[in-house]
């Protein structure tokens, strides 16, 4: 396993006596991307600031590439580039001008700093207004210049606050994607606080899921589902031609089938209802599940000379968890949330 | 003729060659210095590191270079110039007119001629020194307003403290920067007065009125940094730019109009009874009000200027008449001048350093948040 280059330990950080981060322990590996998710006032912006020693914490210690950054945030800016959200440029200077004055402010000689400043400009596409002045920029170019001006120091580690908030969804996709390829093209570790989940599900390696000062869960996707969602079954939705009773009786003795129920009679699924009403001689059947039974119940339906229309397996993604975290979010508190940030 | 012309045409561009070719010599040698290579491109970290001390190449540096570009090219500074350089022309111009009148009429005025440019008037326009009293608030106050909070504002803030440089770096580099601005501009503005001075009367400066000339310039530093410094604070106490730049004003207004009239209310109440105070009473009641009224900044300025320029003035507090008795009329030295003003002085740099301090503190305490 690559080396933990974020550190974070029992942190807690409290304003005017809320607590704004509380005990919040996170491991970083080099390398990878980690998307902070959670609703706006999490703590996420706080949290980050102390990574890069511009707040104090409170309580429980932080290290960064082996330095404290309470202590030590110089070394520590030098090696961490941080995009804040909602970043500003000198709107009268020019696109060009303020990396180089970033990359001035991190002791690259002139020269060698414009070189810079050219090649990440055209790496993040926009080359095209390297000598227009900020002010006249869209979000969407300030944002990417935000990109370039965090590169431009060739740092370690990217933390990014908020990086698309703002910005169209094409854009937010090319952002993204630009994100996720200078980090692999340049082994960066980035580290990227949310509250948009679709487009941090496609490019982060872990998230985080951070609700009031506390980290919920962590992990891949696939595992924070399988963690979260560990009590409930596999949902899978057959569209199909009219089904008898008995092809029914025999799909819920698959084994691991729970339940399957036809759509339209249950009536909690008003929208797939409808559906089923207007395309006469279809019907929707949902199966609850503990395994991924699909395969057998296609073949069942098929063999029984029914026709098969469609068949989706619902995933668990990032939406179900967000809702069931963000807005249920008390009782789960306790249930779900993984030991660690618990104790201590 | 013609041929002359010829030649002339023909050795111009010749000229201009050489002038070309003598530039690119020097700028080559400039590069072949120690001094020039570290900007060229040899940039490994562990070279940089060694950078780290040069002055050039610091943060600290890199952003006073950019605070005074930053400066420079603003409109906001191009007025506030083209303000002060029209009163200085105006006050010059009047100056000069009474200036003859007054060798005239008084021979043992002839000395220190030179220094009288900022001094006098004719009564139609103000001297050099109010000018610069009441207008030189306003130049502070304009270039230190809105030094930290449109930077906040604009979310440049964030950005720059996420660099690798100490948070207090900004807050330097910005002092420095309009000091340095202010400074120039104050250095080449007493300079130009003393030339053309000096090309209108044909009276060249002696030493004693250069010195005197440069200290009142450095006091006019003091005093414009004071203000600076005020600004500065208020930039980053409040939020809003405006908030700041209408405080600031009014702390200038208050001491250049109200001070005045609230120290005559006081000086009302508190005076003793004319027909029992005694001597000392009278005394002691002058000193208390020279005291309370040294409080405004205005004052320092003005007793600190009028006694480097006056040499003639040879005391800032009540006299007695025995205290004067025999006392020759005769001008101060320079150092005597200076060490009567240097209370006054010491009293602009403390203010100075106060209002720095205050902002220090408050900026080190603040959060670095985005644009909020």
């Amino acid at each position: 396993m690559a080396e933990t280059v974020i550190d974070i330990q029992a942190l807690t950080k409290s304003y005017n006596g809320v607590k704004a981060v509380d005990q919040l322990s996170l491991q970083i590996k080099r390398g990878e991307i980690f998307g902070l998710l959670g609703p706006n006032g999490a703590g996420k912006s706080t949290t980050i600031l102390m990574l890069l020693g511009l707040s104090e914490p409170d309580e429980g210690s932080i290290n960064v590439l082996g330095l404290d950054p309470t202590r030590e945030p110089i070394p520590v800016k030098r090696k961490v580039g941080y995009l804040p959200d909602d970043v500003g440029f000198y709107e009268d200077r020019t696109g060009l001008e303020n990396l180089v004055l970033t990359a001035r402010l991190n002791q690259v000689p002139e020269a060698e700093a414009k070189e810079r400043a050219y090649q990440l400009l055209e790496s993040v596409g926009l080359q095209h207004a390297a000598h227009k002045k900020t002010g006249a920029y869209s979000r969407g170019m300030r944002q990417r210049l935000g990109l370039a001006d965090v590169l431009i120091k060739a740092p370690e580690i990217i933390i990014l606050d908020e990086p698309t908030l703002g910005i169209d969804p094409k854009g937010m996709d090319e952002l993204l994607a630009l994100i996720r390829s200078l980090s692999e093209e340049q082994g960066l570790t980035v580290l990227l606080s949310s509250h948009q989940l679709h487009q941090v599900q496609q490019i982060c390696d872990r998230v985080g899921l951070f609700v009031r000062g506390r980290l919920l869960a962590e992990g891949d996707i696939a595992s924070l589902s399988r963690s979260l969602f560990a009590d409930d079954p596999l949902q899978i939705t057959v569209e199909s031609g009219p089904l008898n009773n008995g092809l029914l009786e025999r799909i819920r003795a698959i084994p691991g089938v729970r339940h399957a129920e036809p759509a339209d009679r249950d009536g909690t699924d008003l929208a797939a209802a409808s559906a089923g009403a207007e395309s006469a001689g279809r019907s929707r059947m949902i199966v609850g599940s503990d395994t991924d039974c699909s395969d057998a119940i296609a073949r069942m339906i098929i063999e029984d000379g029914v026709a098969l229309f469609g068949l989706q397996r619902k995933e668990y993604g990032l939406d179900e968890i967000y809702h069931r975290y963000f807005e249920g979010g008390e009782q789960h508190e306790q249930g779900s949330s993984r030991p660690e940030t618990q104790q201590a | 003729m013609n041929k002359e012309a010829a030649d002339l045409k023909h050795s111009r561009p010749d000229l201009k060659g050489s002038l070309r070719r003598l530039a690119n010599t020097v700028r080559e040698g400039l590069r072949r210095q120690p001094l020039f290579r570290r900007s060229e491109g040899r940039g490994s970290v562990s070279e940089r590191s060694q950078e780290a001390g040069s002055w050039r190449t610091s943060p600290f540096g890199v952003l006073v270079r950019k605070e005074i570009s930053d400066h420079i090219r603003s409109w906001r500074f191009m007025l506030l110039l083209g303000i002060i350089l029209l009163t200085c022309i105006a006050s010059l111009y009047t100056a000069m007119n009474s200036i003859q009148e007054a060798i005239q009429s008084d021979s043992s005025a002839n000395e220190f001629v030179i220094l009288k440019l900022f001094t006098l008037s004719d009564g139609t326009l103000p001297s050099f020194i109010s000018f610069i009293g009441f207008l030189g608030p306003l130049l502070g106050i304009g270039l230190g307003f809105d030094a930290v909070n449109s930077e906040r504002n604009k979310g440049t803030l964030s950005r720059i403290m996420a660099q690798p440089l100490h948070r207090d770096a900004l807050l330097n580099a910005k002092f420095v920067a309009s000091l340095s601005v202010i400074s120039m501009m104050f250095l080449m503005l007493g300079f130009l007065i003393m030339a053309l001075g000096t090309i209108i009367l044909g009276i060249p400066p002696t030493l004693e009125e250069f010195l005197r000339m440069i200290s009142f310039i450095f006091i006019i530093i003091f005093y414009i940094g004071f203000w600076l410094n005020l600004s500065i604070l208020f930039s980053v106490r409040f939020r809003q730019p405006a908030t700041s730049a209408l405080s600031g004003i009014s702390v200038w207004l208050f001491f250049s109009f109200f001070y005045d009239m609230i120290l005559n209310i006081v000086s009302k109440g508190i005076a003793p009874n004319a027909g029992t105070a005694t001597v000392e009473d009278i005394v002691g009641f002058q000193n208390q009000m020279l005291w309370l009224s040294r409080i405004s900044p205005y004052t320092l300025f003005n007793e600190a200027t009028t006694t480097l320029l006056m040499p003639s003035v040879r005391n800032l507090g009540p006299l007695t008449t025995e205290q004067v008795y025999g006392a020759i009329a005769s001008p101060l030295p320079f150092g005597q001048s200076l060490l009567l003003v240097w209370p006054q002085v010491t009293g602009l740099i403390a203010l100075t350093l106060i209002c720095f301090a205050l902002s220090y503190v408050l900026f080190l305490r603040q959060e670095i948040r985005g644009r909020s």
